[in-house]
């Protein structure tokens, strides 16, 4: 692999300095030909901005990049496109409505000699690069049709329509399933085989370690370490990423449950898509414990939570909250009147407002309530101060309480979420993939914020398509199987195995059919 | 999923309508139908004249907003940049008047371009380089064109003759078509052109891509090198020479001499127009056609002295088609997403 350790690419002394903020602080790094270097560190670290300086997105305050060992002088993306380098962004730089083709092409275009576009011969491109690298897709497929693990191929084929022999990828897993992560990987691992470069940025430690040569470790903005995967562990890896110990096991006691908070009877509702959702879900949760839903996305779970929060009406069946019939009640009622709080899926859509500030946004559910609210105007004095204890209380990054929240990194984003959801006098927490796509630090952070919680006597719903996280925090574990709850398992029996099985159908005591 | 072609049929619904309009032209005036039957006066030669004479600044108009929007930059000036082009042109015609009246004609049609380039440069200087939002820049062109036309307006001053029609040889001799398409003035000739140009450059050229792109997701643009705002800056420029070109037909073409705010809305009809054809050469000028033709009904009707219907019920008419098409047709057309977007290159996404 590397062996011979020729350098494809040496960053030297990069420093980047936004207003306020050092992103990049003094950074070295080589490349070597035909390596898999994977460059880990959280949110916020400057992965992002070193690959986009590489790429010509930014230009450095300060340092040198050299490629193939001459110095390049990369002031847009079109320089580093010429001297081989091609990346393939965390938010696909991909235009929805137009063709594969046209996208690949788009900044590249061949042009037939009447000077239209030759499309034919930038197809027969296409197939001829998807063969080669088993990137299977149609040329003439529009982008915005197709899943997002092929969409994150044309990305790739775009950079190799380029001739890049360098690939920067950019979180390419955070928006796969794990079985498209399986592929991603295959492809890697045949693009090196080719005798390609690859820069893999991520901050999920199993992959770091399973696919990758050698690893950089990335800290606020420094060089903190590089190690390889023999050497490495996750504990190791998660220690110099963070700065610290970081415990990767939640540490809790057993749960002492109470009365029941949360009671949910024959639940039944519609998809979006007008399918039948839950088709008759009970279940009850207590105060003081966590009840854990697992199940593979999609079968009911996002229903689940938005019918018990009322974003969604049931079709049937009752949603109980503090003995109440909150069922269809409005939301202010279940969150104020049913003291519950929501962590919703989709923080984008449903958790924050980005363009809002920070301030703003932790008082999204309080603002209308004293002393928030002073009449019909809004007491800004209060909310301030509000602000600026939750941002100490729960380590929210941010310049100050009036960063636009948009601007923060996903991991503050969601602790920003959870600040305001947490810090009300609360019966109820609903927490629906409260750490999905955030790193390491913040989950740690979370997940014991969410136990913290349990202990005070809330009576806690957690959803989560990670199961490492279901059996981590769970007092009991309910598995969702096509829009029912197919058991729901004390947390000392459960098990990796068994919880998959429910997870793919198959109830306890039951013989796996061959069939089936 | 089917999403995609669900849009690009909206567009063919108004091509079609445009389509079936011709189709009943030509039948009702190849048979024998009586001079005063209501058919005559609904779909005859004259009436389908006027509605191609309709038709064109409408079309034209909208042409420029797809130039201009495909790129990203909303532009609800096209009204202003008429005006501009209508006036310019008429101040050029004048000045020359004693010159050959074509090279007279055709140096008003530059004035009138290069008045529209002017304003559409404007535009794109204060929505790119001063980030001003688009639709105010596009409310100031307007008023702008408007105060300073009837400003420097001199009601004395008179141009002297007008763009006649050219023949096609042969095409024009075919009955019915050869009558409404092939005997027209040039700038309606050129109005076709610039249709069929248009659609081939965004859908089959380096330039139509780029910009296409440029409008939907600029920063995808950007990583693959691509210069969003040099394609901003050309295609507003350009849109706003297609839109002075409209106001160009008006004087040189339709009137013959200016009149205070003589383009009376068109501009937005445009708009109009371009909306419901989706944001396409083709559909555009179906829409355009539509609404061309309400205003050929109109016309006929006023002259065929209808007595019943009140006759500003009838002057009515192409707005309120307008309306109703336009609010009919609202969710079910896409405009380019980044539309009336600043974009900032260095450190605007995370």
């Amino acid at each position: 692999m590397s062996e011979n350790r020729i350098p494809a690419l040496e960053v030297k002394h990069i420093t980047k300095r936004f207003p306020g903020v050092v992103a990049n602080d003094d950074v070295n790094l080589t490349l070597c030909k035909g390596e898999i270097l994977a460059l880990l560190g959280e949110n916020g670290a400057g992965k992002s901005t070193l690959m986009n300086i590489i790429y010509g997105l930014y230009k450095p305050t300060e340092g040198e990049i050299y490629v193939n060992g001459k110095k390049a002088e990369m002031r847009n993306p079109k320089d580093a496109i010429a001297l081989g380098i091609g990346m393939v962004h965390q938010h696909f730089q991909l235009v929805p409505v137009m063709t594969v083709a046209e996208n690949i092409m788009l900044g590249a275009e061949s042009v037939k000699k009447n000077g239209l576009l030759d499309i034919k011969k930038v197809a027969r491109e296409i197939t001829e690069l998807s063969h080669r690298y088993h990137l299977d897709v149609d040329p003439y497929a529009t982008v915005e049709d197709l899943p997002v693990g092929v969409q994150q191929r044309v990305e790739i084929i775009k950079a190799l329509y380029r001739e890049a022999e360098i690939l920067i990828l950019d979180e390419p897993t955070a928006v796969l399933t794990p079985q498209e992560i399986e592929g991603l990987f295959e492809i890697m691992k045949r693009l090196q085989a080719q005798g390609k470069s690859i820069i893999f940025i991520s901050h999920k430690l199993k992959e770091v370690l399973y696919i990758s040569d050698r690893i950089v470790v990335l800290r606020d903005g420094k060089v903190v370490g590089e190690t390889t995967p023999a050497e490495a562990t996750q504990e190791k890896l998660a220690a110099m990423m963070v700065g610290r110990e970081v415990i990767l096991t939640v540490d809790k006691k057993p749960a002492r449950p109470g009365d029941v908070v949360l009671e949910v009877k024959n639940l039944r509702a519609k998809s979006d898509l007008g399918d039948e959702a839950l088709r008759g879900v009970s279940f009850q949760v207590r105060e003081g414990e966590i009840l854990g839903v697992a199940g593979v996305q999609g079968n009911g779970q996002t229903e689940l939570v938005e019918v018990i929060t009322s974003l969604k009406k049931a079709e049937g069946g009752q949603v109980i909250i503090n003995g109440e019939d909150m069922t269809n009640a409005s939301p202010r009622a279940i969150t104020q009147k049913g003291q519950s709080s929501h962590v919703p899926e989709d923080r984008h859509a449903y958790g924050m407002v980005s363009t809002y500030s920070v301030a703003d946004n932790l008082v999204l559910n309080t603002y209308n309530l004293p002393p928030f609210a002073k009449g019909i105007t809004v007491n800004r004095p209060a909310i301030i101060e509000h602000a600026e204890k939750l941002i100490q209380e729960f380590d929210v990054r941010t310049p100050s309480p009036h960063t636009m929240a948009g601007s923060l990194s996903g991991g503050n984003q969601q602790k920003m979420v959870v600040a305001r959801e947490f810090s009300r006098p609360i019966k109820l927490l609903i927490a629906a993939q409260p750490t999905r796509g955030i790193d390491v630090g913040s989950i740690e952070f979370i997940h014991n914020q969410i136990v913290a919680k349990r202990d005070e006597g809330v009576a806690v719903l957690l959803v989560s398509s990670e199961l490492d996280e279901i059996m981590s925090l769970s007092d009991r574990i309910a598995v969702m199987y096509k829009g029912e709850i197919i058991d729901i398992v004390p947390r000392e029996e459960a098990t990796r195995e068994n919880i998959g099985l429910l997870m793919a159908g198959v109830k306890r005591g039951e013989k796996v059919s061959v069939a089936g | 999923m089917s999403s995609p072609t669900r849009f690009k049929k909206t567009s063919l619904i108004a091509l079609a309508v445009a389509i079936v309009l011709i189709i009943i032209g030509i039948v009702v005036n190849l048979l024998p139908i009586p001079d005063d039957s209501m058919w005559r006066v609904l779909f005859g030669v004259s009436t389908l004249n006027f509605t191609l004479r309709a038709t064109v600044p409408l079309a034209l108009g909208a042409m420029a907003g797809i130039l201009c929007e495909r790129t990203g930059i909303i532009n609800i000036g096209i009204e202003g940049m008429m005006l501009a082009g209508a006036f310019a042109g008429f101040v050029a015609k004048v000045a020359t008047n004693d010159w050959p009246l074509m090279a007279s004609l055709l140096v008003g049609v530059a004035a009138a371009l290069a008045a529209g380039a002017a304003m559409g440069y404007i535009h794109a200087l204060f929505s790119i380089k001063f980030k001003m939002d688009q639709i105010i820049s596009g409310t100031f062109l307007i008023l702008l064109a408007g105060g300073l036309t009837s400003y420097l307006f001199n009601p004395d001053s008179v141009a002297e003759g007008k763009f006649s029609p050219i023949a096609i040889p042969f095409l024009s001799k075919i009955p019915v078509i050869g009558d409404i398409f092939f005997n027209n003035p040039p700038i309606t000739y050129a109005a076709f052109i610039i249709v069929i140009a248009l659609h081939i450059g965004l859908f089959h050229t380096k330039w139509g891509l780029r910009s296409r792109a440029a409008g939907e997701h600029p920063r995808a643009a950007d990583t693959v090198g691509i210069n969003v705002n040099f394609y901003r800056y050309l295609n507003t420029t350009l849109g706003g020479m297609v839109a002075g070109l409209a106001g160009g037909f008006l004087v040189l073409e339709a009137v013959g001499q200016f009149q205070e705010g003589m383009t009376a809305g068109r501009g937005f009809i445009s708009l109009a127009a371009m909306i419901f054809g989706n944001w396409m050469p083709f559909g555009a000028l179906g829409a355009a056609t539509l609404f061309g033709y309400t205003q050929g009904v109109q016309n006929a009707l006023l002259l065929a002295g209808v007595v019943n219907i009140p006759r500003h019920f009838i002057s009515m008419l192409p707005y309120l088609v307008t309306i109703i098409a336009v609010a009919g047709f609202v969710g079910r057309v896409r405009p380019p997403a980044a539309e009336g977007k600043v974009y900032e290159t260095e450190g605007s996404s995370e």
